[in-house]
């Protein structure tokens, strides 16, 4: 294993960065925006891969951490309105700043509980986070949520760039970056200790890793992740309401990661990929079988839940390691590098 | 009980009138050890004797409810995390190996407070984590090459044999460089020419060894010294020549007769 580590990863991003831009002048209007959706899930699944893959730790928050990203990129962003296109850069770091807090906090609590301790509590965090909206009915503007003001695309792209051709190139930056950072990191030291700690707490102690801060920061780069996934998210609504983070996000997000494999980055990229193509997959079919409108009406909600319980079944039938196992396996004669 | 450490305690590690209660039950009663640097002392003692609570009073999973820990004079108060920045390592009994990690890996786990750099060279793939990162590698494979499983550095744990699972185990606590090793049973489960190579690694060892064992042939071969327990309580302590010919030994513990190695 010879070179520069980050050579190494920006020779596979840039590629990547190629094909979404390609894709961004491809696609039309909807494709793009869908695109552009993945890049934003990609930022979360990516995260919460690191968390509960490689760190053992189940989160069934990290809707609620896309929602705090999500409401402080809103209010950074109408309160600096209007002052030019930085202020989006400003207010995204400021989503990414808040959540880590946020999951620092959660991380410390989440430190000390183990299996379905640990999900309860997070789950607990995912029903709370978006009720808060109402409690603080000023700021958050209840179930309405808040509109995010955005600026139109730099004009030095054109008076007639589309606007979610600029969406996609916003939330795939997030998302290469994010990749970028995060393979970086798990493949030294912090993903060994990681994984060391996901396997044996007691030998880990012994080899001189501290369990609790391994945790805490496992914890705090995943919230991280999704805060600048919520910020993309209001980004491309240019809005945010409680009802965006539901409960059921929590889980999708969940299980897209085990469907595309726990752990693997590659496999967050797939389970981002789902998350989009999935439901509009099962919105098209739908359309496509004519049912009456009350079960129409019925099926708006569940069905996309129930085709991913489906989905999660079959994938881990055939490939327990998820989608990203695919590639390992066929690869399985070359030895590792 | 010395008021005095500094000068009065010696170096290595010293264990004065250690006692440990779990509610009712007396686990360790009044243990008092001394491994000076470079020796090689034993512990050995019936099933429930107390030698693993020994070993975890020293290693921080228990806290003693009586007596002193000294490290090199100073009091020791121990977390195991922090351990091998002191230069203790442990195994564990078993082989305790993180499955998801290589042999390599596993080893690298160990030399970890070796590492030069943190969290903001990693994140940014600075070439000075690279660095940091291939001389933790080549310490790994230095310390699996003394253990004489340099070869499987690319394997699961779980692919090899026991007993070089337990020379892995080795390897990662010899990685950290210790002062002092605390082995915990690293003859179980191993046969006889495995246990004869396991007890010349340890004569070849240059530092201090505390063992734990229940194989009697390696620890009269390897240990200088060799403390008895029984129930919690000390019944005797020194060389293998007079422990083999204690009689309150011989009846507590290593029955009548005594294999001479």
């Amino acid at each position: 294993m010879t070179g520069r580590t980050w050579l190494r990863h920006l020779a596979f991003l840039l590629p990547a960065a190629v094909a979404v831009l390609a894709l961004t002048y491809l696609l039309p209007p909807f494709r793009t925006y869908q695109l552009a959706t993945v890049g934003a899930y990609l930022c979360v699944t990516a995260g919460l891969t690191v968390l509960t893959g490689l760190n053992g730790q189940l989160s069934l928050g990290h809707g609620a951490l896309m929602a705090t990203g999500a409401y402080t990129l809103a209010l950074t962003q109408n309160a600096l309105a209007g002052r030019g296109q930085w202020t989006l850069l400003v207010s995204t770091a400021a989503a990414v700043v808040v959540t880590t807090a946020v999951g620092a906090v959660i991380g410390c609590a989440a430190a000390r509980l183990r299996g379905p301790y640990l999900a309860g509590l997070t789950l607990a965090v995912a029903v709370v986070v978006p009720s808060v909206t109402s409690t603080f009915e000023s700021v958050f503007n209840s179930d309405q949520g808040l509109s995010v003001a955005l600026d139109p695309p730099p004009l030095a792209l054109g008076a007639t760039f589309p606007y979610e051709r600029w969406q996609a190139w916003l939330s795939w930056a997030g998302a290469l970056l994010t990749l970028f950072l995060l393979a970086n990191l798990v493949r030294g030291r912090f993903g060994r200790n990681l994984r060391a700690v996901r396997d044996d707490e007691a030998a880990a102690r012994l080899a001189g890793i501290s369990v609790a801060r391994t945790q805490v920061s496992a914890f705090v780069v995943s919230a991280a992740c999704a805060g600048l996934g919520g910020a993309l998210f209001a980004v491309l609504a240019q809005s945010v309401s409680p009802g965006a983070f539901p409960l059921t996000l929590s889980l999708f997000l969940l299980m897209a990661v085990v469907i595309g494999g726990l752990g693997s980055l590659t496999g967050a990229v797939c389970g981002a990929v789902l998350l989009v193509a999935l439901p509009a997959a099962t919105h098209s079919l739908t359309d496509a079988v004519h049912v009456s409108p009350a079960v129409a009406q019925r099926l708006e909600g569940n069905l996309p839940l129930a085709v991913f319980g489906v989905v999660l079944i079959v994938v881990m039938l055939a490939l327990p390691g998820g989608l990203a196992s695919l590639g390992r396996t066929l690869r399985r004669e070359r030895p590792d590098p | 009980m010395p008021s005095s450490p500094d000068s009065a305690a010696p170096p290595g590690l010293a264990l004065q009138n250690i006692g440990v209660r779990f509610g009712g039950l007396v686990a360790l009663d009044d243990v008092s050890l001394h491994v000076p640097p470079g020796r090689v002392v034993g512990v050995i003692g019936p099933n429930g004797a107390g030698k693993t609570t020994l070993f975890n009073v020293v290693c921080g999973f228990v806290a003693p409810t009586a007596g002193t820990l000294t490290l090199d004079g100073r009091p020791l108060r121990p977390q195991p995390h922090r351990l091998t920045r002191l230069g203790i390592a442990r195994t564990l009994q078993g082989v305790g190996q993180f499955a998801g990690l290589t042999v390599l890996e596993n080893v690298q786990a160990g030399a970890g407070h070796h590492a030069r750099t943190g969290f903001a060279s990693a994140l940014f793939g600075l070439s000075r984590a690279d660095r940091d990162e291939r001389r933790l590698r080549d310490e790994a494979h230095a310390a699996l090459e003394r253990c004489g499983v340099g070869h499987r550095a690319h394997l699961r744990p779980d692919a090899l044999p026991y007993a070089e699972r337990k020379r892995v185990a080795l390897a990662r606590a010899l990685v950290s460089r210790p002062r002092l090793l605390l082995l915990d049973e690293p003859a179980g489960g191993l046969g006889a020419d495995e246990i004869r190579e396991l007890g010349a690694l340890i004569t070849g060892l240059d530092c201090a060894v505390l063992l734990v064992e229940h194989h009697m042939d390696l620890v009269m071969a390897v240990c200088q010294e060799i403390l008895v327990l029984d129930f919690g309580r000390p019944v005797a302590f020194g060389t293998p020549g007079v422990i083999r010919a204690d009689p309150v030994v011989a009846e507590a513990y290593l029955g009548a007769e005594v294999e001479t190695p």
